[in-house]
């Protein structure tokens, strides 16, 4: 298979393009999207598949609704994740729901592309990791990619699938580059790999964090303790056969999230484990998540809150050395 | 405007200007953080809307708000602390540009989702009212929140319930990196609420005389409980939409232009042409306002970083 560098956004970009070159149905609407007749996909697609919206997320959102309902693919930039949830009908009580409403007569395929968590000093309203609002929503499927080819990937089989499907790209890894097949990729729903296999200690992380959970566990190799990272990429529908296989190896368990905690998707993997891997695990699990906080935008207030490599590396640690007290 | 009251407003014109430009250098030096939209040419607004306010009216702002507050009251330090994420900012460094908040001074506050703050505005106005009291709110938005879905129900309520609100539209012709009319059909925000009929109507918002005269002509009336008011005002940035940006979008606006429509060069020009002002008094106020953004500076900088538990520790009233 050949590949290209290219980023993270950039490979976003080309599963569009390469989709809507494959497929006249699918559209391009947003606020930041085709504005002039020189922008590349208004020059190769037309302005009346690539759209520029007013700021109407309600109206914007809905009517991508109604036209998947009539048979397009629409691709909605919604630019950051939080201007969705002007638009919440739509997005959780809408389009989620005609598929089982009409008794599977009529689908909803549609792609609500977003970015979110911008710890940058973008503080309270721009930058949540707020997927736990929409990963519990029967009917929507959410995509968390955490390298350029899977951000390729899972675009291309997000705009590829009958049901609506909120894309969520991290915007600290906008620009982070990485290897790309080329031409047709498709990264299939509900398959978590592995990116770094260990014994002694399963570490689950998405978007962001996989990169830290990545960094944590080379400091931890070095002392000796191998910890196997995982990446679910999908959080709806969530891949939890593959995390608790690892849990039966390594009997350890530690979760990475950006997300506040009780609103993450390490709460709902911490309760499955529970659940279905009690007897293989050696010692707690630990959530290593952010606070259940907004984020502050003093630079020393906003890393308090968010987890990072220091923290996931100590968490680790008291797992491994857990000797049947608490952790 | 007579001579005081012009003085007072290019004043304050001159510290937005000044306070915006160092903004932007502190930004680039990574002094200040995050995501910082100015207002730079269109402060004639700001001054002339706010100079004509009490403290206790309520002022609400969006994205691009330091004019808002700074004319509305808010200590320059604070403002600055703030945005340097300093434990003597406005919001103890919580909030930073796009949320600014000071109660004190009648600046109820900022916030980041375009047409978010229009309800807001109307709920203040509800109290104020409610309490019997005759101070009014008033909400600053852009051409872009027009076409939200809450505006339309903002002005409804507003309009049936007679709201002692003033809404004031800053049209400056761009949402983001979109003209008006990739946005919508009608010019004019005044034709949108013409049917809900409303007072108000369309000023040239660089001519600051006009936004006062506008102003000085809708508030009696807003503060009496007669209804609620929108003044739009048609304005220019002369920044790009956020500091950072290519502003590859828009014809660029040549040097000449430019000091035809800045508000401050053009409000020096019609005052002291009337003799309002002597144009001996001129360099005063733009060396009084950056003087004043230095001074601002070295004390935001004696300023700690907040403890980082603060974060956590807000997160609910205790
Ligand atoms: C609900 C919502 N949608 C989108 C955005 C992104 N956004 C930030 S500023 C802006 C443009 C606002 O235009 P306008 O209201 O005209 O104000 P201006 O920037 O021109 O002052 C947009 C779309 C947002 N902040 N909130
Ligand atoms: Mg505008």
């Amino acid at each position: 298979m050949s590949t290209h560098e290219t980023t993270y956004i950039g490979a976003v970009m080309e599963a569009i393009d390469l989709e809507m070159a494959r497929d006249e149905r699918v559209l391009l609407l947003g606020q930041s999207v085709g504005g002039r007749p020189d922008d590349p996909f208004v020059q190769r697609y037309g302005e009346n598949r690539v759209r520029v919206t007013p700021i109407s997320e309600t109206a914007e959102i809905g009517m991508a609704v109604g036209a998947a309902l009539a048979g397009m693919r629409p691709v909605v930039d919604a630019t950051m994740a939080e201007f969705l949830l002007v638009a919440m009908d739509q997005v959780v009580n809408e389009g989620n729901r005609f598929h089982h409403m009409s008794g599977g007569r009529v689908r909803v395929p549609m792609v609500l592309k977003a970015g979110y968590g911008f710890t940058a000093g973008w503080a309270g309203q721009h930058t949540g990791s707020i997927y736990g609002m929409f990963m519990g929503v029967p009917g929507l499927k959410v995509a968390l990619p955490s390298t350029p080819a899977d951000a390729k990937g899972l675009m291309a089989s997000a705009i590829r699938d009958d049901n609506p499907v909120l894309f969520l790209h991290h915007y600290l890894l906008t620009l982070d580059r990485g290897e790309v097949p080329d031409g047709e990729h498709l990264v299939p729903f509900g398959q978590a790999v592995i990116r770094r296999p260990g014994a002694d200690v399963t570490l689950v992380a998405t978007g962001w964090t996989v990169p830290m959970a990545l960094a944590a566990a080379a400091t931890l190799a070095a002392d000796g303790i191998e910890a196997e990272v995982i990446d679910p990429r999908t959080i709806a529908p969530l891949d939890t056969a593959t995390v608790l296989a690892s849990v039966r190896r390594t009997g350890r368990l530690v979760l990475v999230d950006q997300a506040t905690r009780h609103a993450s998707v390490s709460a709902v993997l911490a309760a499955e484990v529970a659940e279905a891997g009690f007897d293989a695990l050696r010692a707690p699990i630990v959530q290593v998540t952010g606070l259940d906080a907004g984020i502050a935008y003093s630079r020393p207030m906003e890393e308090h809150v968010l987890p990072d490599e220091a923290k996931v590396v100590a968490a680790v640690r008291r797992v491994v050395e857990y000797s049947g007290t608490r952790v | 405007m007579d001579a005081e009251q012009t003085r007072a407003v290019l004043a304050t014109m001159w510290r937005i200007r000044a306070f915006e430009e160092r903004v932007g250098q502190l930004k680039r030096a990574d002094e200040v953080h995050g995501l910082i939209h100015l207002s730079i040419g269109q402060e004639g607004v700001a001054a002339a809307v706010c100079g004509q306010l009490r403290t206790d009216d309520a002022v609400y702002s969006g994205h691009r708000a330091h004019g808002h507050a700074l004319a509305k009251g808010a200590p320059m330090t604070r403002a600055l602390a703030e945005l340097m994420g300093r434990r003597d900012g406005l919001c103890r460094g919580m909030g930073g540009s796009m949320h600014l908040v000071d109660v004190e001074h009648g600046f109820l506050g900022a916030t980041g989702v375009v047409g978010g703050n229009i309800p807001l505005a109307l709920g203040t106005a509800l109290a104020l009212h409610a309490a019997g009291r005759d101070a009014v709110a008033v909400v600053f938005f852009g051409d872009g929140a027009v076409q939200a879905g809450l505006f339309a129900e903002s002005v409804n309520l507003a309009a049936l319930w007679r709201l002692p609100v003033l809404l004031v539209c800053e049209n400056n012709g761009f949402a983001e990196f979109s003209p008006r009319s990739a946005h919508t059909p009608v010019e004019r925000v005044r034709d949108v609420v013409a049917p809900y009929g409303l007072v108000g109507g369309t000023v040239d918002g660089n001519d600051v005389d006009a936004v006062w005269a506008a102003v000085a002509g809708l508030l009696p009336a807003v503060r009496a409980g007669e209804g609620p008011a929108l003044l739009e005002c048609l304005t220019h940035r002369l920044r790009g939409h956020y500091e950072g940006d290519p502003d590859r979008y828009r014809e660029a606006v040549s040097s000449a232009e430019w000091r035809e429509r800045d508000p401050i060069a053009r409000l020096q020009r019609a005052a002291t042409g009337d003799g309002r002002l002597d144009p001996d008094e001129l360099p005063g106020f733009e060396r009084t306002a950056r003087d004043q953004v230095e001074r601002a500076v070295l004390a935001a900088r004696e300023s700690p970083f907040p403890d980082a538990a603060l974060a956590a520790s807000l997160a609910y009233r205790r």
